[in-house]
């Protein structure tokens, strides 16, 4: 019978990496493009598209904009290894 | 009536036939010292770089139902088919969090499956089994709607026959070739047909979406064409805009689908081919390019009603096939040498992922039912050819679908499939995160959750079609006795049922003292990277074995 092992002892080396606080960030594009009230209409268009169809595809500028940045923010830096 | 499409199907062929020759050559691409290997074999010797894994993962998560389904959806349903585009926005950021632990964690241990960390992780075989089972289970019908995609743009240019064999002939055919040059050159094959694949859709879709609006009035008619034909329909769903109804569909739909790409064994695999976290980090910010692709593919629904685009009958008398309408709107709108090169990228683009799914579901049963139950010395070599094997089996499997199924369903098939690969959600995306769960807490989550899918799935009918059952992914909550005339995505509800018992019971595990086994990994392997020492794969494979030492 074992104990269960929470992951407790985790190395502070370990947690620069992967525990950064810009990784939160991640949540905009993940909530913001489930929220129909932002988009679900028709006006104003855009280049003769809908709101609900320009807003969607803009979303996709959010989710990149955001990986980028969080990616950027917690790369390793060249002496951590 | 194929004279009619002889430029087409000679581009077709001719396209056809040069990524035959690349799959054949692949094996000597990037060359091993060792073929015989389920990591040379199965992941391509986990050595992918940025721009490989980027059309690698790319050519593998937009697939043929991107091109076909998709925009058939918008076709018949309008604005609640557009979910693709937030579901494939959704999944990077997951992604990007999850997938990188998994690939650390896989690295150390030379995890090629899910399932295989699932199998340490929790010290489960009966749990591991359970999620090799269930990942095969809902690829096979994923490889199936690829073939679809093939059997629309056949259908299309006239080469498919009335009778039953004449009628899928071709595709077996395609497939024959797409299992041969698999079983040559393993995960090497659609690595390197994804560069012809994505290069052939994105040109393809760039003019698409400038031309095609040129011809039809612009992008504010196109729409105007589909509102009116969406006002004038009976249907109460549809539309190019969301109603009160279906809203809450259309977001856990997109949610849960995110959710599922993720946990299919295929993204797994092409993840777990990449060399490094960083390559996986850097392809999260690169792969939305194709969601934007995504996105344009979609709205080719819409042309083809401005483009007053009739569906071909469908295999059944008096029904038709949705799927044909964007071949039909190419072959309608390009010149017939276009419209080749488009069908060329419709059905190269539904060999890659078949591809990489076959060889996915191939690992899981070597892996996690070969080894673990069959064979537990098998060698490295027995291993890869085992699974080269299985691949072929996975193809037969595949096509028996088609023949044997209305293909009208393939959407649909995908998405029970979805429901299905959900229910490893706790095992899997959580259990790299935590080892909170009791392993038999996990199993009877996994039973209630899927249980609950299959009943609810089974109560989904569609009024239009007059099929009673499994007609669709969206339950209306009122079966549940709520008053109110929303729907819902299934899988949604079956996993968080599934999570809710997995966490009572691990409650009530605990509390009894049940044994729990032993986590054979470390909380430092999850944040492993290239150059991190690693373990020769094939041969970690017992959770009693200790630990590797903390690097």
């Amino acid at each position: 019978m074992a104990a269960p092992e929470p992951e407790a002892p985790t190395t502070a080396r370990s947690r620069a990496k992967d525990h950064s606080p810009w990784n939160w960030l991640l949540f905009i594009p993940i909530v913001v493009p489930l929220i129909p009230a932002f988009f679900n209409a028709d006006s104003p268009r855009l280049f003769g598209f809908p709101r609900f169809y320009w807003l969607q595809l803009a979303w996709i500028i959010l989710g990149v904009a955001t990986t980028t940045l969080v990616y950027q923010m917690t790369k390793k830096r060249g002496g951590d290894r | 009536m194929w004279r009619d499409h002889l430029t087409e199907i000679i581009v077709f062929s001719l396209l056809f036939l040069l990524v035959s020759a690349m799959g054949f050559v692949a094996a000597r691409w990037r060359a091993p010292r060792d073929m015989a290997h389920l990591d040379e074999w199965g992941l391509g010797g986990r050595s992918f770089g940025g721009w490989i894994t980027w059309f690698l993962v790319g050519g593998d998560l937009y697939t043929a139902y991107t091109f076909v389904a998709v925009p058939a959806l918008i076709f018949g349903a309008g604005a609640a088919g557009f979910f693709a585009v937030p579901y494939t926005i959704v999944i990077y950021p997951l992604v990007f969090l999850v997938l990188c632990r998994l690939w650390s964690v896989s690295h150390r241990h030379g995890f090629v499956t899910p399932a295989d960390f699932v199998r340490n992780r929790f010290d489960s075989p009966i749990l591991a089994l359970l999620i090799a089972i269930t990942g095969i289970v809902a690829t096979m019908p994923y490889i199936a709607l690829q073939l679809v995609g093939i059997e629309a743009v056949l259908k299309t240019m006239g080469v498919t026959g009335d009778s039953a064999l004449a009628r899928h002939l071709p595709i077996i055919i395609a497939f024959a070739i797409l299992a041969a040059y698999t079983y040559q050159s393993g995960l090497r094959a659609p690595a390197l047909i994804a560069f012809v694949k994505d290069s052939l859709i994105y040109i393809v879709i760039l003019v698409a979406v400038v031309y095609l609006p040129y011809k039809l009035g612009g992008w504010g008619d196109i729409f105007d064409a589909a509102d009116a034909k969406f006002k004038a329909s009976p249907a109460p769903g549809d539309g190019i805009l969301l109603n009160a109804n279906n809203q809450l569909q259309y977001v856990t739909l997109a949610f849960g689908s995110a959710l599922a790409l993720f946990l299919y064994p295929h993204s797994i695999t092409g993840v777990l081919a990449s060399k490094n976290r960083d390559v996986i980090k850097r392809n999260m910010s690169a792969l939305p390019a194709y969601s934007l692709l995504l996105g344009l593919i979609a709205l080719l629904g819409y042309m083809a009603i401005a483009a007053g685009v009739k569906p071909l009958p469908g295999a059944k008398a008096g029904s038709v096939d949705g799927n044909t309408v964007v071949p039909l709107l190419f072959d309608s709108q390009f010149p017939d040498w276009f419209a080749g090169v488009a069908y060329g990228a419709i059905g190269i683009g539904a060999l890659v992922p078949a591809a990489i799914m076959s060889i996915a579901a191939a690992n899981l049963f070597t892996r996690n039912i070969y080894k673990e139950y069959l064979k537990r010395d098998a060698s490295p070599a027995q291993e890869a050819n085992v699974s080269k094997i299985t691949s072929l089996v996975v193809k037969v499997g595949a096509v028996a679908c088609i023949v044997f199924l209305d293909p009208q369903f393939s959407i649909d098939l995908q998405l029970i499939g979805g429901v299905i690969i959900l229910q490893t959600l706790p095992a899997v995306a959580l259990g790299l995160y935590t080892r909170w769960f009791h392993r038999g807490a996990l199993i009877a989550g996994w039973v209630a959750g899927m249980g609950l899918g299959m009943w609810m799935l089974y109560q989904i009918g569609n009024p239009a079609t007059g099929k009673k059952h499994f007609a669709g992914s969206a339950f209306p909550l009122e079966k549940f006795g709520f008053d109110t005339t929303k729907t819902i995505y299934v899988g949604i509800v079956a996993v968080l049922v599934n999570l809710a018992v997995a966490a009572l019971l691990t409650l009530v595990l605990r509390a009894a003292k049940v044994a729990d086994g032993v986590d054979a990994t470390t909380p430092d392997d999850y944040f492993a990277d290239e150059g991190d020492p690693r373990v020769t794969p094939g041969t970690e494979r017992d959770a009693d074995v200790a630990p590797e030492p903390v690097a």
